[in-house]
């Protein structure tokens, strides 16, 4: 110890570190997607919101100085993204899925093209809090030093689990996805459920990406997301749209993303191309064990265009 | 719809197309009004290895006459065919730089086959006889510059423990990691450096998990071989580590952890590529060279630097500018798994071609080429 390494210990610890700092863009998408399909919709756009918003984060923080004014302006643009969504879905015989990724490509591109002359400059980023106080080893204070960001995740995620099963907003959203006929018969409108839904599901999505510029990586650039946000729309399914696995499936894959690299670093360093797709081979298995020919998927809200 | 009848139609179009650019083609090269086109993999500003280039098309753009045209994020697939047919045929390019290693085998080959009245110019690959005469590769010996990084690092670090951020195991990145540590060793035997490789030319979550995971190490200096080194940079000086930069300078983003960088120097070859055209004596097919030929450059040293290591990094430089030159890779070299990849007695100079198909790690780097 007295050269600072910590030696093997450095994996279990980076994949800790790596499930609380890589997590939070997944947990944030995965509980706002949750939320949209809940209502009966699925917005592939996401990527895009996720994209948009760590633009539009860090944008605005540069500019104003604040990062959390940075995080709400990320919140609103992905909320406006998720209401140009639901907008173009409630016109009738139009195809969910095909916006959602006509969406996605908007919002990168977008994102892109807005965000050229914010690749050089570095905008203030948000604080974290030192949860490692009580350790005296740099590495534990360092995987400990969380964000507020990933701590309202992890809350958010109880309560829309309570929030689904016990309050009337919640009975809602479950209605208009399990059969809108229902929810229409109750006088309410399917379709302004699905668009509040949709929105503040685009509002997760932004504050998600607010988290990769502004926090972890922590700065803007075009390579910023690679995917994050389409795998955490994947997530939902094998987490049955369920916030509460969503959660843990979004802890895990942080872990698994943190996996590849911390072996290398101690000297594992056969087969890393396999450990650095560790997420992808999770995905993978898990869809393979839990998927049936015979039945539709558990938990799938019935009016999902994917599953009707 | 009849997709026969439309299909058909564009096939006439896209004949005569073909056959006006073959026409433009048969202009005398580099007229008064010349196109140049240039190839990006990535994004024209990524901080790193695309905007080096960026850059150097930017000096072009200031001569009168030219005219540059400039396609990014174009990957390394039959899509670049598409990219360089289209700058032909529309912006009427005679000059093209497809600047990617992916591009040159077999999609930049390939074209300079169809258009063999134009000239190509690829960054990084290995022109060889067999290889039309109108294309070429050039390419700066960076790990000039690495090994001076190498040697700021080695007098620098407390642990002796470097770490490198590398994209794949190509020649081109295995020679930077290599060069960089026998730097580092040359002044300080003791000195290793831990390579993890993400996998891919941009990755920034990955290349912000590695730059974490290396300091978890107890490394204490770090540099890399990315598209965008922004992220290792920012990251790397957020845990209190200290850098070396690449691509091009990166010391306004950590001002105190910066020590020095290997960057490109494209802003001074590229107008020299064209007035050896204008002058009729032609561009070699391959082109090569380091920091005397002013291709690759040391970025200044930052505040940490001791007075030791700048000393020790300037002796090296005027080694490399020196009339004799200076070999990074001697012979007797012994790879990390005890292998000898060089014997004894034959030095690999800087333009051996050997050098460009390393395919080890030596003495002293941790980590594997698989």
């Amino acid at each position: 110890m007295a050269d600072g390494s910590i030696g093997l210990w450095t994996v279990p610890l980076a994949v800790l570190g790596g499930a609380i700092r890589v997590s939070t863009p997944f947990l944030f998408v995965s509980l706002g997607e949750c939320i949209t399909e809940r209502s009966g919709r699925i917005n592939l756009g996401l990527e895009g919101t996720l994209v948009m918003g760590a633009m539009s984060a860090y944008g605005i923080s540069y500019l104003s100085g604040s990062p959390w004014l940075g995080v709400l302006a990320a919140g609103i643009t992905g909320a406006l993204l998720g209401a140009l969504h639901a907008g173009i879905c409630s016109l009738p015989r139009v195809n969910d899925v095909a916006v959602g990724i006509a969406l996605m490509l908007f919002g990168t591109g977008l994102a892109f093209y807005l965000g050229k002359p914010l690749i050089e400059p570095t905008a203030p980023r948000l604080p974290a809090i030192d949860f490692g106080w009580w350790s005296d080893i740099p590495q534990v204070q360092a995987a400990l030093r969380i964000n507020v960001l990933f701590l309202i995740g992890v809350v958010l995620a109880p309560i829309l689990y309570w929030a689904f099963r016990t309050t009337r907003w919640g009975l809602l959203i479950r209605t208009a996805g399990e059969s809108s006929d229902a929810a229409r018969a109750m006088g309410h409108s399917v379709l302004l459920i699905r668009l509040r839904a949709t929105m503040v599901g685009g509002f997760l999505a932004g504050v998600g990406g607010s988290f990769l510029s502004l926090f972890y990586p922590g700065s803007w650039n075009e390579g910023l997301s690679s995917g994050q946000g389409i795998t955490a729309v994947a997530l939902v399914i094998f987490a049955r749209w369920d916030p509460m696995l969503c959660l843990w499936a979004s802890l895990a894959f942080g872990g698994a993303a943190a996996l590849g690299p911390a072996l290398q670093s101690v000297g594992v360093t056969s087969g890393y191309h396999l450990f650095n797709a560790a997420p992808y081979i999770l995905t993978l298995a898990i869809m393979i064990i839990t998927c049936s020919p015979k039945r539709t998927l558990t938990g799938a809200p019935a009016e999902l265009s994917i599953t009707r | 719809m009849d997709f026969g009848r439309i299909s058909r139609r564009h096939l006439l179009q896209g004949g005569a197309a073909l056959s006006l650019g073959a026409a433009a083609g048969l202009r005398p090269a580099f007229a008064a009004d010349t196109t140049i086109g240039f190839i990006y993999v990535g994004s024209r500003d990524d901080y790193g290895y695309n905007q080096a280039h960026a850059q150097g098309a930017a000096a072009l753009k200031k001569i009168p006459g030219l005219k540059v045209v400039e396609e990014e994020k174009v990957p390394e697939t039959d899509a670049v065919e598409k990219t360089i047919e289209s700058m032909i045929n529309l912006d009427g390019a005679t000059l093209l730089f497809p600047t990617s290693f992916g591009y040159y085998n077999p999609h930049m080959i390939k074209m300079a086959t169809k258009y063999p009245k134009l000239r190509f110019e690829h960054c990084g690959g290995l022109w060889s006889d067999k290889d039309p005469k109108n294309a070429g590769s050039y390419f700066g010996y960076i790990d000039e510059a690495q090994y001076i990084s190498g040697i700021v690092a080695g007098l620098t670090s407390k642990s002796s423990k470097l770490g490198f951020v590398a994209a794949k195991p190509i020649p081109q990145v295995l020679r930077n990691i290599n060069a960089f540590t026998l730097g580092a060793r040359s002044v300080n035997p003791k000195a290793t450096t831990q390579v993890i490789f993400t996998g891919d030319w941009s990755m920034p979550v990955k290349e912000a998990e590695a730059t974490n995971s290396l300091i978890d190490q107890g490394v204490d200096v770090l540099t890399c071989h990315v598209d965008g080194p922004k992220t290792m940079v920012e990251n790397a000086a957020r845990r209190g580590a200290m850098v070396c930069g690449y691509h091009t300078n990166q010391s306004a983003l950590a001002p105190k952890a910066y020590l020095t960088g290997a960057e490109w120097n494209w802003e001074a070859l590229y107008p020299k590529f064209v007035k050896m055209i204008t002058s009729g004596e032609g561009i070699p097919n391959f082109y090569r060279g380091g920091l005397k030929e002013e291709i690759v450059k040391t970025s200044p040293y930052g505040e940490a630097v001791s007075a030791e290591a700048r000393k020790a990094a300037d002796e090296a430089k005027a080694k490399f500018l020196s009339a004799e030159g200076f070999a990074i890779f001697k012979g007797g070299l012994v790879d990390n798994k005890g292998k000898t990849v060089i014997p004894a007695g034959t030095d690999r100079g800087q333009k051996d071609p050997e050098l460009e198909k390393m395919d080890y790690l030596v003495e002293g780097v941790l980590g594997a080429t698989s």
